[in-house]
This record gives structure tokens, C-alpha cells and sequence, in this order.
């Protein structure tokens, strides 16, 4: 198990326990994390799980495949830190990953 | 108003289930006509999911959704479909003769024994960028489609978007706009490589701009947009403009079904599980559109629901036909009409 955090936009905070190799997307569905809405069920084609990585994890996630990238084009106020979450999977150098909600998804 | 075009079946959306319904219906004898908001077959496959592996499809370990449509056009082709594209279909109704009248958008009329509504999640419709406050300027300023070229000429024209849409149309509407600016939030974009590189010959040229950012607001009274809040790499700036044309990709939605009378379950059609049909006799709802106790959206079982909803329909349009089950593999008369006799 790794140990992530979901900020939800008013700050909420969401520690779960996450099996490394699901993504950070069906964590957030299975805690109910609001503002995550994956209509596409994590197939990269909805652009509706997008999330901002903390400044201090970026280097360790690593940045979006060129797929994810364009799908980030429909995504409501994209930044350098941007990610869809479908395509984040948990794994142990992650541990104590902390990732935030945009205000809205696309 | 146009003559009827007189058939047996009308299928309302042409995604895998719509498609794999010819086939049903094609070995009772029944010619389809199928129609759709999009401009090709295949409906999420094609418009979502095209390069994607699906690993559900039985005997087909792996294959992706653009592949499978193909797969069902070649299936389906001794059947002669007749396809209607870019038609929305705007309504139906039962005719004195027991059969029905279905309509599109573009004033066409079908009269068919059946109707079958293999709509999936809806039609697609260009999805709403989210900008806030745009729905003012929808229909005046703001505009998702181009229907004539001749409505932008003269105007400053903003287009928004990285995809096909938006460069082809930076491209076409350059040469009738006053100016024409494009803006997408990074310098790389998923259209063809060719139209990206006219694109920057043009700017080259000084035909056109192009600005790397995000829209962030619009600025006007009335709904007329005299400028629109871009956030770039070099902070907030305004780009004066009376038109935009936002390209973000398609979403469905239920659309003019909704209104159709039909008996519904969470904007879904209720159907029964013996011939998958709706409150109305004679009009039947396969694939993802339907919902039954159990119902799983997945393409196998709206095949499986295309098999059965064909045994009523080849009912109800050939009533003195006796129906016989055959096997493809050993009915000489099947094998006839596939083409492979
Ligand atoms: C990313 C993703 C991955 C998926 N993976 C799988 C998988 O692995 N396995 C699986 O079994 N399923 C999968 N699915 C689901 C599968 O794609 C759907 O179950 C299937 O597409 C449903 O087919 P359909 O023909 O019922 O509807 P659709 O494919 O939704 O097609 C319906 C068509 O009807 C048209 N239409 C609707 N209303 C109108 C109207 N009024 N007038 C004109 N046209 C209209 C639409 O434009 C559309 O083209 C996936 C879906 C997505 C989005
Ligand atoms: S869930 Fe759709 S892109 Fe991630």
C-alpha cells in the first residue's frame, strides 16, 4: 500500500491507502473525492480527472505521454503541473504523493 | 417537402450496435437505413476511443475501436445499408398505415415497419469549453460549427483549439475573415501535420496570428464579444475579436429523444429483455441507449439485444412470413444472402 493525498478545491483533504498499480483517478472514484468526475472510466478519452501534482512530486510523477497531452487540450485552465489522473499509477516511490483538484474539470 | 424514402427498418445512430443491427436484420430480409449526427460510421469507437484496444469482443482478443467498425462494415456489407450522415434524427411518428414516419433535422422523411433507436449515450454535440459566462454569446458571437462560410466574412475571428476542426478552419475562413486569430494552449497540436505547417507558413506570412494560451473569459455587451481574455505564457492579455469559433471536441447528449414520449429510467429508454422494446410497439431501443434489470453497457450485449430485438421486428414487418432459426454456418438460404453461396 501507498499512501496518497487528494486536496479537493475548498482544501478537504483525502489520505487514502492505495494499492500501487491501480491509478490515482480510481483512488479519488473510490473515496468519492469530489471534482473528480472520469466520465471515460480512465481510458484517457474524457479529460474529466484532471488534477494539478504538488510542486514538491512533479519530478517523481513525471510528465504526460504525448496521448495525455492532448487530451489535456480540453481541460479547464491547464498548468505545467497538470496530469490526468487516470494515467498516474501508484507505485512506492510515490508515497506521500499529494495531488490537487481544479476548481472544475472540462 | 421531400418524398418519403420507403424502407423496412430505420436505425437511429450508426455506432457498433446500430451497425451489428443490419446484420440481424439483414438475414430476415430486412433493408436498413441508418442515421447519424456524425459524418461516419462507428459512433463512441470511432469519435473516442479509435486507437484504443478493446479486449472484450468475443473471439477477438484484441482489437481497436476504429478496427472493429471497420470489421462491421465489411460484415454488414452484402446487406447494402444506406447511411444518412449529419442528420440529426428530430422526431417520428406512427402512420395511419401502422408504419412510421422518422425525421431529421434537415426536413428528410423515412417510412419503415420499425424503428430502432441504437442512439448509445446520445448524439455528439461540440462540447462547451468551459469559459466562464459563454453561454451569452452562443448564436450571436460564439459558434461551435461553421454552416456558411459567408457568416464570418468581414469579422475578426478568434478560433480556439489544437485539433483538425480548428485548423481547418483557421486555414478555409482565412481568406473571408478580417483577421483571423488561433489560439491553443501549447505550440504542438493533434491535427495533421500538414495543416499545422500551413498554418505557420500563413503566420509566416502575416495572413493570420497565432498565441499560445488558454481562454479565460470574454469581454462584450449583449452577447457581441468585442474581445476575449487569453492567459499565456507572459501573463493575461486581451485579443480584440467579434467572432469565436471554440473547438473542443464532441460530448453526447440525450438531445430531441427525450421528448419522444417513450417510457424512461434515468435519462436511459426502458426496454423488455425478450424483444428490447420500448413503450411505444414497433419502435425498439438497442445498445447503450436502453435499460432493462441487469443492463451492462458493454458492445457484446448490445449485439446480443440486436439478435433478439431482430426476431420482433421480422415479425412485425413480414407478419405471413413463417420465421425459421438457421444457422449461418449451415443455411444454404443465409449463405445466399451473405454473398458467399
Ligand atoms: C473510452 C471508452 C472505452 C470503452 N471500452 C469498452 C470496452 O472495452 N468494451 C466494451 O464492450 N465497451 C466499451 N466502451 C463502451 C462502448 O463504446 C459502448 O457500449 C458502445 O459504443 C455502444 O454502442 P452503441 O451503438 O449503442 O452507441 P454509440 O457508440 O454511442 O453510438 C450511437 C450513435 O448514435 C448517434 N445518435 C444518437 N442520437 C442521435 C440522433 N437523434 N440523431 C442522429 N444520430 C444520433 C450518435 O451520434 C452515435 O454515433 C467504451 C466506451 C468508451 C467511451
Ligand atoms: S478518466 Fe477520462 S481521461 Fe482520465
Amino acid at each position: 500500500m501507498t499512501k496518497i493525498t487528494l486536496v479537493a478545491f475548498d482544501g478537504t483533504r483525502f489520505d487514502v491507502d492505495a494499492e500501487n498499480g491501480s491509478t490515482v483517478m480510481e483512488n479519488a472514484i473510490r473515496n468519492s473525492v469530489p471534482g473528480i468526475e472520469a466520465e471515460c472510466g480512465g481510458a484517457c478519452a474524457c479529460a474529466t480527472c484532471h488534477v494539478y501534482v504538488d510542486d514538491a512530486w512533479t519530478d517523481k510523477v513525471g510528465t504526460p505521454e504525448p496521448m495525455e497531452e492532448d487530451m489535456l487540450d480540453f481541460a479547464y485552465d491547464v498548468r505545467p503541473t497538470s496530469r490526468l489522473s487516470c494515467q498516474i499509477k501508484v507505485r512506492s516511490e510515490l508515497d506521500g504523493l499529494v495531488v490537487h483538484v481544479p476548481e472544475r474539470q472540462a | 417537402m421531400s418524398t418519403p424514402i420507403e424502407t423496412d427498418v430505420v436505425i437511429i445512430g450508426a455506432g457498433p450496435v446500430g451497425l451489428f443491427a443490419v446484420f440481424e436484420l439483414g438475414l430476415y430480409d430486412l433493408k436498413c437505413h441508418l442515421i447519424d449526427i456524425l459524418d461516419r460510421p462507428g459512433g463512441q469507437c470511432a469519435e473516442l476511443y479509435p486507437e484504443k484496444p478493446i479486449y472484450d469482443i468475443p473471439a477477438w482478443p484484441e482489437i481497436s475501436g476504429q478496427a472493429l467498425v471497420d470489421r462491421l462494415m465489411e460484415q454488414i456489407s452484402p446487406f447494402k445499408p444506406e447511411f444518412h450522415f449529419n442528420r440529426m434524427v428530430s422526431g417520428f411518428r406512427k402512420l395511419d398505415n401502422g408504419r412510421f414516419e422518422v425525421e431529421t433535422d434537415e426536413g428528410e422523411l423515412l417510412h419503415c415497419h420499425a424503428v430502432v433507436i441504437a442512439a448509445g449515450g446520445g448524439s455528439f454535440q461540440p462540447k462547451r469549453p468551459p469559459v466562464p459566462g459563454i453561454e451569452v454569446y452562443e448564436g450571436t458571437s460564439v459558434f461551435y460549427s461553421v454552416r456558411r462560410m459567408e457568416e464570418f466574412r468581414g469579422k475578426d475571428l478568434l478560433i480556439v483549439g489544437g485539433g483538425d476542426s480548428a485548423l481547418d478552419w483557421t486555414l478555409n475562413l482565412q481568406p473571408v475573415a478580417k483577421s483571423v486569430t488561433l489560439v491553443h494552449r501549447r505550440p504542438d497540436f493533434r491535427a495533421a501535420p500538414d495543416s499545422v505547417n500551413k498554418m505557420f507558413a500563413m503566420r509566416e506570412e502575416g495572413k493570420i496570428n497565432f498565441q499560445v494560451g488558454q481562454v479565460t473569459g470574454l469581454k462584450g455587451e449583449d452577447g457581441q464579444l468585442s474581445a476575449a481574455m487569453v492567459k499565456g505564457p507572459d501573463g493575461d492579455i486581451d485579443i480584440a475579436c467579434d467572432r469565436m469559433l471554440p473547438f473542443f471536441g464532441l460530448t453526447m447528449k440525450l438531445g430531441p429523444i427525450a421528448d419522444w414520449g417513450l417510457n424512461q429510467h434515468e435519462n436511459l429508454i426502458a426496454v423488455d429483455t425478450e424483444k428490447f422494446e420500448t413503450s411505444i410497439p414497433g419502435v425498439f431501443a438497442i445498445g447503450d441507449i436502453n435499460w432493462y434489470p441487469g443492463k451492462l453497457k458493454l458492445i457484446l450485449s448490445g449485439f446480443h439485444e440486436a439478435a433478439l430485438m431482430t426476431q420482433a421486428a421480422a415479425r412485425l414487418a413480414r407478419p405471413d412470413t413463417k420465421m425459421v432459426f438457421q444457422y449461418t454456418t449451415s443455411s444454404t438460404s443465409l449463405q445466399k444472402k451473405l454473398g458467399v453461396q
